[in-house]
């Protein structure tokens, strides 16, 4: 099973290395890494094997959400399969 | 990977223009219910629902997290209560309103509906009885909602239930007058009622569904709204094909949730419903998407027309995202729903009059519209039959939602709180229709119907 973990706010220092060091502390690992300028948003998007994920789903979204939230950043975990559906026929 | 644009799009949809899963709804039979001990009745129902649809929150807030999108309601039908119910009197239908929301709070659902009949021809026994008892019941539950039938493109108008409903709107609104007349809000009269719809008041789990069904409603005006926005001054086919294009995403979602909650339920997926249904909330209205098109306000020249290329459009995209469409499946108008709507009525630039014909071309009909705590009995009647004729002849749904609000009059409003929203009280003609509702009987059905 493979999410998207979307990062979206004003740019800093260190955001990379703040949420791929919480991946790899819950046992998600990143496939794939991008950074980009959309609209007024700054945005990163990683997309991460949670196969072997060592705490719930549930928890692994919270955790990176809450995380997001000390520093002003809207940080989400959404399962692959909504864009999927949503941009592919 | 995916397109990074793609996901971005996905995201600001949610974030920014609010899109949503409006309900997930589980239709639940309750023929297996029937008993001719009314305590085993009332017993069965409660066990019925209650076991059937255990999981329905949990499984339908595991994917709210998984999916991170909102999935707004979470709600039952079942099958209408005068099927179910054909030997109780009125007060024990009443019992039955209880055990129904009673079922409803047990599970954490926000409305269950089917407490209802299909008239549309004549009234058996349990119906009548069921119809006596809708006031009460609505005013004694908080989450039991009521629909009723009086009307098919196939039976014609049944004029003596049009009669009867108008009366029993008006008791209704007596008897919940301490909350602003909101027993009216939890009723709706309907011509050709959908056995799928999964949004309420309407909803109801139809004779021909299988015992247990999962049906999805989408929404999404805010993100048809920007679209339409984006599409800046195109002409009349680019604008369809921008709607048609949005809607064919919005669907996929509603999608991607029926199926995903009919695997993880274990209950057959129904059909995916395409209605825009607004909510109250600023960026989330169908009248903005109207004014979008380049209207000053909605409900001025033009309006019938920007709605009926807004809801063709929406079905053209959304049929070929879903495998099986059904419910209402348009635009919604329920004025007190919708922030532009209300903006309108308020400016008077929306009338009675504009609502009527604008229902005639799209999903469903006059909805949450208060109006003056005096209107006559006859006069609600009348309302609801001009709204079913249009249905009737149209071979489409049509329904009528009007709450009289008692000791209320034109120039005030009501507060119904949360997706149910605020309404300017509207005005009605003061000419009277009585002689015409008392007539009786039936209008015959249209020549059209005879299609074999």
């Amino acid at each position: 099973m493979k999410a998207v973990v979307t990062v979206i706010g004003a740019d800093s220092v260190g955001i990379i290395a703040l949420v791929s060091g919480e991946c790899a502390r819950m046992g998600a690992n990143i496939l794939d890494i991008s950074q980009s300028v959309m609209r007024e948003y700054f945005a990163m998007i990683m997309l991460v094997d949670i196969q072997e994920l060592t705490t719930s789903f549930a928890d692994f979204s919270e955790t990176l959400h809450k995380l997001g939230e000390e520093r002003s950043l809207d940080i989400r975990v959404m399962h692959e399969d909504i864009f999927n559906s949503m941009h592919r026929i | 990977m995916l397109n990074t644009a793609d996901i971005l799009e996905t995201i600001n949809m949610i974030r920014a223009e609010k899109l949503d899963i409006r309900t997930v709804t589980m239709g639940i039979s309750l023929f297996d219910c029937i008993s001719d001990d009314k305590d085993r009745l009332l017993a069965r129902v409660y066990d019925k629902i209650t076991r059937s649809a255990k999981d329905l929150v949990r499984v339908c807030e595991q994917m709210e997290i998984e999916y991170c999108i909102p999935i707004i309601n979470k709600r039952i039908s079942v099958t209408p209560a005068a099927f179910v119910g054909g030997s109780l009197s009125s007060e024990e239908f009443v019992m039955l309103a209880k055990t129904l929301d009673r079922a409803a709070k047990e599970l954490g659902v926000n409305f269950i509906g089917g407490f209802g009949a299909m008239v549309q021809k004549g009234m058996t026994v349990g119906a009548d009885h069921l119809i006596d008892a809708i006031p009460e019941a609505l005013a004694c539950t908080e989450r039991v909602c009521s629909s009723v039938n009086v009307a098919t493109t196939k039976a014609g108008i049944n004029m003596d239930a049009v009669r009867r409903m108008g009366e029993v709107v008006k008791k209704t609104a007596y008897l919940t007058r301490d909350r602003d007349s909101i027993g009216c809000a939890k009723l709706v009269v309907f011509a050709n009622i959908p056995e799928d719809n999964p949004f309420m008041a309407g909803a109801v789990h139809g004779i021909g569904e299988p015992d247990t069904v999962i049906n999805v409603g989408v929404s999404g005006p805010g993100v048809v709204a920007s679209a339409v926005k984006r599409a800046g001054d195109c002409d009349f086919g680019t604008l369809a094909d921008t709607i048609k294009k949005i809607a064919f995403k919005i669907t996929r979602v509603g999608q991607l949730i029926a199926y995903e909650a009919s695997r993880r339920l274990n209950v057959p997926y129904g059909i995916v419903d395409l209605s825009l249904a607004p909510t109250p909330a600023q960026g989330d209205s169908v009248a903005h998407i109207l004014e979008g098109m380049g209207l000053e306000r909605c409900g001025t020249h033009g309006t019938t027309a920007a709605l009926a290329l807004l809801n063709d459009a929406v079905k053209k995209g959304g049929v070929m995202a879903s495998s099986h469409v059904g419910g209402l499946s348009g635009a919604f108008i329920p004025v007190s729903e919708d922030a532009g709507m209300i903006n309108a009525v308020e400016k008077g630039t929306l009338t009675i009059e504009k609502l009527e014909a604008m229902t005639a071309v799209c999903s469903v009909g006059l909805d949450m519209i208060a109006v003056p705590g005096d209107t006559s009995a006859a006069t609600v009647s009348a309302l609801i039959a001009d709204e079913i004729a249009i249905g009737v002849i149209n071979q489409k749904t049509t329904a009528v939602r009007v709450i009289p609000v008692c000791g209320k009059g034109v120039g005030e409003s009501v507060e119904f709180g949360g997706l149910l929203g605020y309404a300017p009280i509207m005005p009605m003609h003061k000419e009277s229709s009585e002689a015409f509702i008392a007539r009786g009987g039936r209008i015959p059905a249209p020549i059209h119907s005879l299609k074999n």
